[in-house]
């Protein structure tokens, strides 16, 4: 008989995940649809249970979403206007059955190309907090995730959180555009994410744009970023993007798209996140 | 700290009542819910999340409980769809849903109500957007979800009024709700996988993961060996392996015999506990494939050379047909514009939302079947056959279907669970999982289509030559049918003095295609239309008064050679949609005029669809009885796929009697009690069955009126054992219990039979293939996005042409949901095997992807049907694809020749057409 695990502490969970392996289970979303026909086998380490885990927290220089808050959670949350491209993303996840349970940290621990988490998180500086029995650690979204389903966390870690650093200027917004093929319930076929903090005259001060879909692992665009930087913000700055910014995508021809599509629909959308963003700023 | 109660029992409310589940913490609670507490209703589509189908609500907000562990509801409050109707009565939202005739075949319908639930507790006023947001979530494929919207919308509006039964009489034409309505809106309603005995044991089905492969079986039981695992049935078991459509095409073998053609091809069947046979892992068994080089497609198949996917099939070629009428090749020399073209789509898979189930029992020398199927006696038939059987030793019981499209017209799991009950003698169930579904089941023919058309200087159609190849996938299934019913409809419904049409199917290493609602006619009507856009263009024509223009009419004479006697209403559907047209091309130009990156497109296309089988007899028989207790039943042999027949047939009966349709009982489709009414298939059953169901409640009234000796306008009443009969002052009572009664206390009865008149085609395929056909036309106004390439649908006007609309309601419903299995055909749906086997993967329209529908319907009587009618089930889908890509063009000038069109295929024409000088 399998081992199924829900403990109530932190400290109980991080105890059994350090004695033996475990699958970690969240929300759901990701683990059941994976073994579809397949015997429920595993040894579980259900956090559904755990305390503490759920509300999202500002603190003086971040904000954490832990580890048990879901898409909806996200939707619902008082926050600024910096985690509108998160809440874009969080509603566009699935179907509302999948927000109300799907966790943001477990889209990240999942580490699926397609996952829109990760490039929002991404265009927000976001870090990871992992925790074993022995140690915490914080370490940037970017270090966390690996490769296509390959992440850093180590056997007796948990994600407890993600950490978004505040923005410094006070002008500072997020947006997110999604790709697909349908209108709901749908994997994306490129995503877009972009933040940008602007000084008091309304120019580009900081700007982090990233590509999911396209790449093993989401990308920012480092030149796209420069190039932006100075610039006044208006729907003008979706001109800025050229084909060279796309430089760092790497996409696949799959049955969603082939992969010159996926480049040139990253810059189309990348082109409209930026003229939406700028001219919401 | 381990999960649930003291003794591994997990404990927590269901609809407000106390359970306590002693199952596996790890359990899906979806499983929990139906297998540990009884309570079906939840339905299962996929496992995966993916259709919503399992959606419940857990502490008030929705989640799918195929991804919920049973220890994660531990002390929560879990509200499924039997708690919404309180005390039995059901709640505004089901109203509402009933009165709109919101559920059709009901699977998703559980998930609906249960999504609109949370919805309507946080915003008791929805806009139509939140509806759109709240349901987005569940997966329709019945109902084209516009009826399921306009629901909960009114379900938060003032208290509806429930629909009243139209007086005796007064059924046809009524807006009846369905008579089957409730217990798919209570979740009472078993459905294939629903009533499943708890001591059966179950069968998994061992498929190939090759698409082409010798397959060297070990000593399967030997090594396979484990607790709970009784058998593992091989081909050797299988008295006779073969199965099909056609008694002189049994290609298809239960089990492999040494070698696999497709990826799904079942290869051996384990038997045993659910739990043995699920947790057997396939690479673990002593299967050994060897593999061989596939075909993959009609280019790879017709190769000189290429590899026999059935040794005994030269050239692979399955099958041929044609139609051949006056000179085309000649005419198309005269013609003043002719236009050409080569179109190409693709698999598509039904994506019923319930997969393949069902449970099969011995009982002494017979074997009883409850499954899922639109076909009751060809199931009964073939599983004769196979376990060698007589027929009369097969019964089928149709459970409620979840949804069939034709992809229900095949077995499934009949023969394999009926043979191992039979071994066994225990109970023995089969229920697919999605990914095994869609594998196994057939699907729509991949078409490569090459055609011209041409028309004289006046814009008068001359002449159609057109050539479609098919490729039928690695069996025959419903291939030969297809290939017979395209040259027929291949020059579309027009008047064409000269046509060559030509139909061929091949065999390839692909999922074997079959029947899919329009049987290959979809495919066709995307070639015809564009072909027939092209020739507007050419003359300066406007597209509709072109088609108007040739249009067939009462009196003209097909391709086929037949005189269309009557009900040939395309005209009117024309003409109804013409000023919507206008006032959609001048929006359009509005829209259009800021030459911005979205455009917007109109396009219109016209079908016509031949009822019932093509130039073969497909009769119904129906039979209504009159008991001394004066129970009337109707023994109605025609399966309900959600379509609605139940209300139909029972509508038309009630009216030729003179009774109100609720007053009629019925036995559906168990073939113990029913006569053969044929498949429910090829929008037969309102036609043909409708017909026979009018004969059968005319001759009880027949039978009636006799005993009273009373004229044939006489009115009549039922009254418990009494029938009384007033004509004219006259008032006759007949007293059922003093009437000579057999061994069911049945005292009279009605029988109908019908059989539409049709003719064989001669060796040029003319001749009369069909009584009776269907008209229609639509609309399309679409968004395409020229820089992404995507395409979101505005609005749909689809004008029909019905003959009489039986239930008003019921023929809305089917358009609907024809268009949005149209839009998926044109837009998004694309079956690669592999690569496209569940929901996440294969993509289906949702609620967010069918736009509003104006459906108009046009009755133009067809003389042969029961009060007028014809059918209606497949014509719906037929035009939407070519309308949506003559928006396309209108659109942008890309004249899409692959469907579907996805994004990237459009984007990639877009920017050839933009290079062009
Ligand atoms: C129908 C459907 C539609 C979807 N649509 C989208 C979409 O549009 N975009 C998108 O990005 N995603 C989509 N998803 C996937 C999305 O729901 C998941 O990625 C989800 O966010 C994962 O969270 P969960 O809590 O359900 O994770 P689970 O399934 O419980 O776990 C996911 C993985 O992460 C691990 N894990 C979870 N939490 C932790 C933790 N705290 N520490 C360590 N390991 C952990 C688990 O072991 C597992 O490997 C969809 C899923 C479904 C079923
Ligand atoms: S069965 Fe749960 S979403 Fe399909
Ligand atoms: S009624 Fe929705 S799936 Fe059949």
């Amino acid at each position: 008989m399998p081992e199924y695990l829900r403990p109530t502490a932190l400290d109980d969970a991080l105890a059994a995940l350090s004695s033996r392996p475990l699958t970690v289970l969240a929300g759901g979303t990701d683990f059941y649809p994976a073994r579809v026909g397949a015997p429920l086998d595993d040894d579980v380490l259900d956090i559904t249970a755990l305390q503490w885990m759920r509300t999202i927290e500002e603190h003086a220089d971040h904000w954490r979403i832990p580890a048990l808050a879901t898409w909806t959670d996200i939707v619902e949350a008082d926050l600024p206007p910096w985690f509108d491209g998160l809440k874009l993303a969080a509603r566009e996840i699935g179907g509302r059955q999948v927000q109300n349970a799907g966790t943001l940290c477990g889209n990240l621990c999942n580490a699926s190309p397609a996952a829109d988490g990760v490039p929002v998180l991404l265009s927000l500086d976001a870090e990871v907090e992992l925790a074993s029995l022995e140690r915490r650690e914080t370490m940037p979204l970017a270090e966390f995730i690996r490769g296509n389903r390959q992440t850093a966390l180590a056997p007796d870690q948990l994600m407890v959180a993600v950490r978004v650093p505040k923005p410094h200027a006070e002008r500072a917004r997020g947006h997110f555009l999604k790709l697909g093929a349908r209108r709901y319930l749908v994997i994306s076929i490129v995503m877009v994410a972009a933040a940008l903090e602007a000084d008091a005259a309304g120019r580009v001060v900081r700007a982090a744009v990233s590509v999911g879909a396209c790449s093993p692992v989401a990308r920012r665009l480092p030149a796209l970023e420069q190039a932006l930087a100075g610039r006044p913000c208006d729907a003008a700055l979706g001109e800025t993007v050229t084909d060279a910014h796309m430089a760092p995508l790497a996409p696949v021809d799959d049955a969603r798209g082939s992969a010159d599509y996926r480049l040139d629909a990253a810059r189309t959308l990348t082109a409209r996140t930026l003229a939406g963003l700028g001219s919401m700023m | 700290m381990n999960a649930g109660g003291p003794d591994g029992t997990t404990a927590f409310l269901v609809n407000g009542r106390p359970v306590t589940v002693n199952a596996p913490p790890l359990r899906r609670l979806a499983d929990a819910l139906r297998d540990d507490l009884g309570l079906t209703g939840t339905k299962v589509g996929c496992n995966a999340g993916d259709c919503g189908a399992c959606t419940v609500l857990l502490d008030g907000a929705q989640v799918c409980s195929c991804m919920v562990s049973l220890a994660q509801a531990a002390g929560r409050h879990v509200e499924t769809v039997e708690g919404l109707a309180a005390k039995g009565r059901l709640n505004r939202l089901q109203r509402a849903f009933l009165r709109h005739g919101a559920a059709q075949c009901g699977a998703c319908t559980p998930g609906m109500l249960v999504a609109a639930t949370e919805l309507l507790r946080a915003s008791p006023r929805p806009r139509a957007a939140e509806v759109l947001d709240g349901l987005g979530g569940v997966l329709c494929r019945c109902t084209g979800y516009r009826k399921i919207v306009a629901a909960v919308l009114d379900a938060a509006g003032d208290a509806p009024q429930p629909l009243a039964t139209p007086p005796a009489g007064a059924a046809v034409g009524a807006r009846l709700a369905k008579l089957d309505g409730v217990p798919k809106l209570t979740g009472a309603e078993r459905y294939g996988a629903d009533a499943v005995p708890e001591d059966a044991l179950w069968l998994r089905i061992v498929r190939s993961p090759h698409d082409s492969a010798r397959v060297v079986l070990g000593n399967l039981m030997e090594d396979a060996a484990r607790p709970g695992l009784e058998r593992v049935l091989t081909a050797a078991d299988v008295p006779y392996n073969r199965t099909g459509i056609y008694p002189d095409l049994r290609d298809q073998p239960v089990l492999a015999e040494g070698v696999v053609r497709y990826r799904g091809d079942p290869v051996v069947a384990l038997v045993g506990t659910r739990e043995a046979v699920t947790a057997v892992r396939d690479e673990d068994l002593p299967i050994r494939y060897e593999p061989l080089t596939p075909v993959h497609g009609l280019a790879d198949a017709r190769t000189l050379g290429a590899p026999l996917v059935h040794e005994e099939t030269e050239g692979n070629k399955l099958v041929e047909g044609g139609v051949e009428r006056g000179d085309a090749e000649a005419a198309l020399a005269d013609c003043a514009a002719t236009a050409r073209g080569r179109f190409e789509t693709a698999f598509v898979e039904h994506a019923y939302i319930e997969p393949e189930a069902g449970w099969a029992r011995r009982v002494g020398e017979r074997v009883e079947l409850f499954v899922s199927t639109q076909t009751p006696v060809m199931d009964r038939d073939t599983t004769a056959e196979v376990l060698g059987l007589a027929p009369t030793q097969v019964r089928i019981v149709p459970s409620a279907c979840g949804g069939g499209f034709g992809g229900k017209l095949d077995v499934s799991i009949q023969p394999l669970a009926a043979l191992a009950a039979w071994l066994t003698g225990a109970p023995v169930a089969c229920v697919y999982e999605r990914p095994e579904s869609m594998m196994a089941s057939p699907k729509r023919h991949p078409a490569v289509i090459e055609a011209r058309m041409g028309c004289d200087a006046e814009g008068r159609l001359q002449a159609v030559d057109f050539d479609a190849t098919f490729d039928t996938g690695a069996y025959a299934s419903w291939g030969p049918t297809v290939a017979g019913r395209v040259p027929v409809h291949a020059s579309g419904p027009y008047v064409v003095p000269h046509v060559s049409a030509r139909g061929r199917a091949f065999y390839t290493n692909g999922p074997p295609a079959g029947a899919f609602r329009g049987f290959g006619v979809p495919q066709a009507a995307i070639v015809h239309e564009a072909l027939m856009d092209d020739l507007a263009a050419q003359l300066g024509m406007d597209r509709l008064a072109f088609r108007l223009k040739n249009a067939l009419r009462a009196g003209d004479a097909t391709a086929t050679g037949q005189v269309l006697e009557a009900s040939a209403g395309l005209v009117p559907c024309l003409e109804a949609l013409a000023p919507r047209w206008q006032r959609a091309l001048e929006d359009a130009a509005r829209v259009n005029a800021d030459d911005g990156r979205v455009r917007r497109g109109v396009g219109i296309s016209c079908m016509w669809y031949g009822i019932g089988n093509t130039a073969l007899s497909n009769p119904s028989a129906m039979r209504i009885t009159l008991d001394r207790e004066g129970r009337l039943i109707l023994y109605n042999g025609a399966v309900d796929i959600g379509q609605g027949s139940t209300t139909i047939l029972a509508q038309i009966c009630a009216d030729a009697l003179g009774v109100a349709a609720d007053r009629i009982a019925q036995v559906i489709g168990d073939t113990d009690w029913t006569e053969d009414a044929g498949k429910t298939s090829a929008s037969r059953q309102t036609f043909v069955s409708g017909k026979a169901a009018e004969l059968a409640g005319a001759a009880l009234r027949a039978a009636i009126l006799r005993e009273a000796n009373a004229a044939d306008d006489a009115t009549l009443e039922f009254a418990g054992a009494q029938v009384v009969v007033r004509d004219g002052g006259r008032r006759v009572e007949i007293d059922l219990t003093r009437l000579k009664a057999d061994a069911a206390g049945v005292v009279l009865e009605g029988t109908g039979r019908f059989d539409p008149p049709t003719t064989t085609l001669d060796a040029r395929g003319q001749g009369s293939p069909y009584a009776a056909y269907a008209f229609g036309a639509q609309v399309a106004v679409v968004d395409v996005d020229t820089e992404l390439g995507t395409v979101t649908p505005v609005r749909i006007h689809a004008a029909h042409d019905v003959g009489r609309a039986i239930n008003p309601t019921q023929v809305e419903g089917q358009i609907e949901g024809g268009i949005a299995q149209g839009i998926g055909l044109a837009l998004m749906e694309e079956y690669l095997p592999g690569k496209t086997e569940n929901l996440h993967d294969y993509l289906i329209p949702t609620i967010g992807d069918v736009p509003e529908i104006e459906v108009i319907i046009v009755e133009d009587p067809e003389p042969l049907g029961p009060f007028g009618a014809k059918g209606v089930g497949e014509p719906g889908l037929v035009p939407t694809a070519p309308a949506i890509l003559g928006a396309i063009r209108h659109a942008t000038g890309v004249r899409v020749t692959q469907v579907p069109a996805l994004p990237h295929r459009l984007r990639r024409a877009l920017l050839e057409r933009e290079a062009r000088p």
